[in-house]
């Protein structure tokens, strides 16, 4: 495995260096030569790097990454608090499981850029707006996670735990808590990547300092470069926490039960 | 007699669950009562009853005189398999039991430990379950479920997923540890050579009957072995009524 590392990852270097060399070819061919962009509507990777250079001279992408960072995780907190204890109830009351869960399902579909127009009215254009649309977009799904992930514990985990003498707490804590773990993460995997998203929604809409409105503020200078490389940066931020957070977790987790 | 079953009925809603009627049962204090039978005639229910993880429906269990109203440590289950925890390595499955009552992490360490020297596992106590064979978890099983000084040890069909070579091996360990402390259980099987290899008194439960067809004594002394002409003819015996079931 060791052995192996390094080499893949130069390799993905390589791939990436291929792609921004293919792309600034064709915005040299295309916009210069061909002109089938105009040059404010395609961005150039030398473009995308000297805005890249002016934001970070005045601190201002700084501020806006950690800005949008932290609203990110704050909402994120939320709805793992929320999605989970929703998810909790909703496998542990068969009412809530036959006429909740239904419901749930359907509103976890919603983009949550149709939380929106509610934030608006309700909060304003402020921070809690913003929280809002990130709750609104990750917690159900975080709940549907929840409730799949406890429902698919083995049964007999649970019997070999109450003939042991386990307490009705005891097996929530000892047992299906431990055992959904695997599942549960997935489950927060994919809520990050919706709570993250929803940030955007939310962040483009408010004037609050943030990658969102660093990325409109590009909009309505016809800066297409800025455009460009706040995506790059969501993008960026989006794989750091994948393998900062979540493989890390994963890799505790399933290493023990043999899943690795 | 620590453990009673008076007239005990089960009738299931559904057709998928075997059905029991009119049950009378008692086990004697450091007894190995082993059931048999046919797929379905219900020896798995009459285990879940006792255990506490099913209601009778009409009759009454009684352990020690108080009746079984729910799962509890005093009737330990020794599942079939996979009821091992994945995510605890081989000593803090043996010690769960004793974490579920509070018992002190370095007294339960210890008693974990003398259970997994009996069953020569000491050198894997750091392992995790998937890092074991069928027989070693299987091993790690029982040693869980001794820890727990249960007044009887329920076991279901606990060696039946194995090869036959490390059945028969767990089997005579199962034996030794029975003949050393004089536990009390009732072991279901469907195998009837592991059976009259273990039991003080084999019962045949029958699905035509829906109850109990025969209550056989083995009485041959311990250690057995199979091969013994005595042995074979109680073999013989109880497997034709095992066969004459018309479930």
């Amino acid at each position: 495995m060791k052995k192996n590392r390094m080499p893949r990852i130069l390799q993905q270097l390589f791939f990436l260096a291929g792609i921004v060399a293919l792309w600034q070819i064709v915005c040299l061919v295309g916009v210069d030569l061909l002109h089938v962009w105009k040059s404010y509507a395609m961005p150039s990777p030398a473009g995308v790097f000297s805005s890249f250079c002016r934001l970070l001279g005045d601190g201002s992408l700084l501020q806006a990454t950690g800005n949008s960072l932290l609203r990110g995780v704050t909402g994120y907190a939320i709805s793992i608090l929320l999605g989970g204890l929703l998810g909790f109830l909703m496998n542990h009351f068969p009412f809530l499981h036959n006429n909740l869960r239904p419901l749930v399902m359907g509103i976890q579909t919603l983009p949550s850029v149709c939380w929106v127009p509610f934030s608006i009215l309700w909060f304003g254009l402020t921070q809690q707006a913003i929280l809002f649309v990130v709750v609104m977009g990750s917690a159900f799904s975080m709940a549907m996670a929840a409730d799949n992930a406890i429902a698919n514990v083995p049964p007999i985990y649970k019997k070999a735990a109450l003939t042991m003498g386990a307490t009705q707490k005891q097996i929530y804590w000892k047992v299906i808590l431990p055992a959904s773990l695997p599942e549960l993460i997935s489950g927060l995997k994919q809520g990050w990547s919706f709570a993250w998203r929803a940030l955007m929604s939310g962040e483009v809409m408010t004037t609050c300092i943030g990658l969102g409105q660093t990325l409109i503020t590009g909009r309505n200078l016809a800066d297409i470069n800025q455009v460009m490389l706040v995506m790059i940066v969501i993008v960026l931020v989006g794989i750091l926490i994948d393998r900062l957070i979540f493989r890390a977790l994963e890799k505790h987790v399933y290493k023990k039960r043999g899943l690795l | 007699m620590p453990l009673t079953l008076s007239n005990v009925s089960k009738i299931f809603a559904d057709s998928e669950h075997a059905t029991l009627k009119h049950i009378n049962l008692s086990i004697a204090d450091g007894e190995f009562l082993c059931v048999v039978g046919k797929s379905g005639c219900g020896k798995s229910t009459l285990l879940n009853l006792i255990a506490g993880l099913e209601m009778p429906t009409e009759g009454e269990i009684l352990l020690d005189g108080k009746p079984v109203t729910a799962p509890g440590a005093d009737r330990v289950v020794m599942f079939q398999e996979h009821a091992l925890y994945p995510w605890l390595n081989v000593m803090e499955n043996v010690a769960f039991g004793m974490q579920l009552a509070g018992v002190p992490k370095k007294q339960r360490e210890e008693t974990a430990l003398r259970y997994l020297e009996l069953m020569q596992l000491s050198d894997y106590k750091d392992y995790y379950i998937h890092q074991l064979s069928g027989g070693m978890r299987q091993r790690v099983n029982l040693a869980r479920s001794l820890t727990m000084d249960s007044r009887i040890l329920l076991m279901d069909e606990p060696f039946s997923a194995l090869d036959k070579q490390t059945s028969n091996r767990l089997r005579a360990e199962l034996q030794d540890i029975c003949m050393q402390t004089r536990r009390t259980v009732f072991f279901i099987t469907h195998s009837v050579e592991e059976a009259v290899y273990l039991a003080d008194r084999v019962v045949v439960l029958s699905a035509a009957k829906k109850g109990i067809a025969e209550i056989v004594p083995i009485e041959l002394p311990r250690p057995r072995h199979v091969y013994d002409e005595a042995f074979i003819e109680y073999r013989r015996q109880i497997l034709e009524e095992v066969q004459e079931d018309k479930g």
